[in-house]
């Protein structure tokens, strides 16, 4: 789905989110309510100044308060790869967008997000992966590294890779990997409105961070979830 | 050998190994790890790749006593797989920060060794550094401060950048990097022009300790001594940011200035100058002592909310 259609399918009714230098932002009516939504669209590589303007719009939301829910649509690059942005301390940037959203969804502004295109590394932790549910629809791309680049930094052949990223979901790019490991929640159906899947998201939200119990369920991150469990019962304070 | 009858407070943070960090960051003795290397909890992934690995997978996490206060500590060991996020390592550090909100401890401290995420594992390592940072939301919401150390070989990148990033406080040294894309990775994506890898006085200056504590993104510089981390740690435990609109406003503000202030500089020493250093040329060659009293001078590092 393109964002005009996502748009669309959620706010029937019309919606006041605009697309400006590959940044989304703004709202629309949603089941008596409002949707804020804020993003990434056109494959937009997200460097210092788009993840400033898009925590600014979250901040804006939570200063109005009223609980209403952030979605965060994303289709995008990685983190912009340039020395101007690591100069001004890019990291800082997209860890303020990352904060901002899980500031939001504490103080009750339910956060969903929605991968509909590609999205990888910096870009994809900072923006989707904050949220408290992830979704994604069909044909998305999340990626950590497309397998050329992981070839060229493990040194392994691409066809080998290639090979292995059949039945190797915890290193293989593509949406159904992100599935297997727990980052991605639910992959939303297409062909039906969007707008009651993503308020029966909203509704069904976990209280806690369940991310890596999905991982467990569905075999693509085995032991995560354990391991982190028995370092949690095992602390004690000296 | 020598290791055991030199002080482990005056050994070099960046040389010495993840262990021996914690050994002498904490006080004598006290530290007891979960999960250690007796337990070997390995990596599931990388006998796939053929690649060795270790028993506790180049992530150390425990409990321990900073100045006789109780603390939680997680340390990345750099020499292993450059202290990547897998899935077990990642695991380890969200299990412990998961433990904090109940046990209130004085601070959680990070000791930060990584070039991010280990690509083996990637969507594992990518997902648990989204977990993490839920995590140290949560335990700085809960009131306890979130301290990153960061000074080792790998320095703090890529997903690693970003935890550091959410961090309540951080303290850096000379030899700590923090940045989200590497040298390497910029020039193979964008070519040598727009970043030369071997040019180490450019990634220094670019990415390293010096810029990022002038520029406010971070709050200690430490000399590169266990003994000046343990201390930049006690100092910054006490003055963590609370987790909240107001802290995170003001970051808005800060991050928002950087970009009006600096957005058209092309390297770090512009930066500098306009920031009110007087030499900026021989910024990189200060001792900790002469660059603290440069930044007493220089309004804008004081300008710290994270």
């Amino acid at each position: 789905m393109t964002l005009a259609e996502i748009l669309a399918s959620l706010f029937p009714e019309g919606h006041d989110v605009a697309v400006t230098d590959g940044l989304v932002a703004g709202d629309g009516p949603f089941w008596g309510g409002r949707l804020a939504v804020i993003g990434v669209d056109g494959n937009t590589a997200l460097g210092v100044e788009g993840a400033c303007r898009l925590a600014g719009c979250v901040l804006d939301v939570v200063r109005r308060g009223g609980g209403t829910p952030i979605l965060v649509v994303v289709d995008s690059d990685s983190q912009r790869m340039s020395r101007r942005d690591e100069l001004l301390g890019l990291n800082e940037y997209l860890a303020h967008l990352a904060k901002c959203l899980l500031l939001a969804d504490r103080g009750g502004h339910p956060t969903v997000g929605l991968v509909y295109g590609h999205t990888a590394a910096g870009a994809f932790i900072a923006t989707a992966l904050a949220t408290r549910a992830l979704a994604g629809l069909p044909g998305a791309n999340p990626s950590v590294m497309d397998l050329p680049s992981v070839a060229r930094v493990t040194k392994l052949p691409l066809d080998r890779l290639e090979a292995m990223a059949k039945d190797t979901p915890v290193f293989a790019p593509g949406l159904d990997n992100m599935v297997r490991t727990g980052a991605v929640h639910a992959v939303l159906d297409p062909a039906q409105p969007l707008g009651p899947q993503v308020a029966a998201l909203i509704d069904g939200l976990p209280a806690a961070d369940t991310r890596d119990a999905l991982g467990a369920e569905r075999g693509g991150r085995p032991v995560a979830q354990a391991i982190a469990a028995e370092v949690a019962r095992g602390a004690r304070l000296g | 050998m020598s290791e055991r009858i030199t002080d482990p407070r005056a050994a070099s943070w960046y040389e010495a190994s993840a262990r021996a960090r914690i050994d002498g960051l904490l006080d004598p003795g006290s530290f007891a790890e979960i999960l250690g290397p007796e337990q070997r909890r390995m990596s599931p992934h990388l006998p796939l790749f053929d690649l060795p690995r270790a028993f506790d997978d180049g992530m150390i996490v425990g409990a321990g006593r900073l100045d006789g206060r109780p603390v939680l500590v997680a340390a990345q060991e750099g020499r292993f797989m450059g202290g990547a996020f897998g899935e077990v390592h990642g695991a380890k550090l969200v299990g412990l920060l998961r433990a904090a909100p109940a046990l209130k401890p004085a601070a959680v401290l990070i000791l930060f060794d990584t070039g991010g995420v280990r690509l083996q594992e990637a969507n594992a390592g990518e997902t648990a550094i989204a977990e993490v940072m839920r995590a140290i939301a949560e335990v700085r919401a809960a009131g306890v401060p979130v301290v990153g150390l960061i000074g080792g070989r790998a320095g703090a990148y890529g997903g690693g950048g970003l935890i550091a990033g959410t961090c309540s406080r951080l303290a850096v040294s000379e030899g700590g990097r923090i940045s989200v894309s590497g040298p390497e990775v910029i020039e193979t994506n964008k070519g040598a022009e727009e970043f030369d890898s071997r040019d180490r006085a450019l990634v220094w200056r670019t990415m390293g300790g010096k810029h990022r504590r002038l520029t406010g993104g971070a709050d200690a510089f430490a000399d590169d001594t266990v003994a000046a981390f343990r201390a930049a740690a006690i100092d910054l435990i006490g003055r963590a940011p609370a987790f909240d609109l107001v802290t995170l406003e003001a970051e808005q503000a800060r991050l928002e200035q950087r970009l009006d202030r600096f957005g058209d500089c092309r390297d770090a020493a512009e930066i500098w100058g306009r920031l009110g250093v007087n030499d900026p040329a021989a910024v990189p060659g200060l001792t900790a002592a002469d660059f603290d009293a440069l930044l007493a001078g220089l309004a804008e590092t004081t300008h710290d909310a994270r």
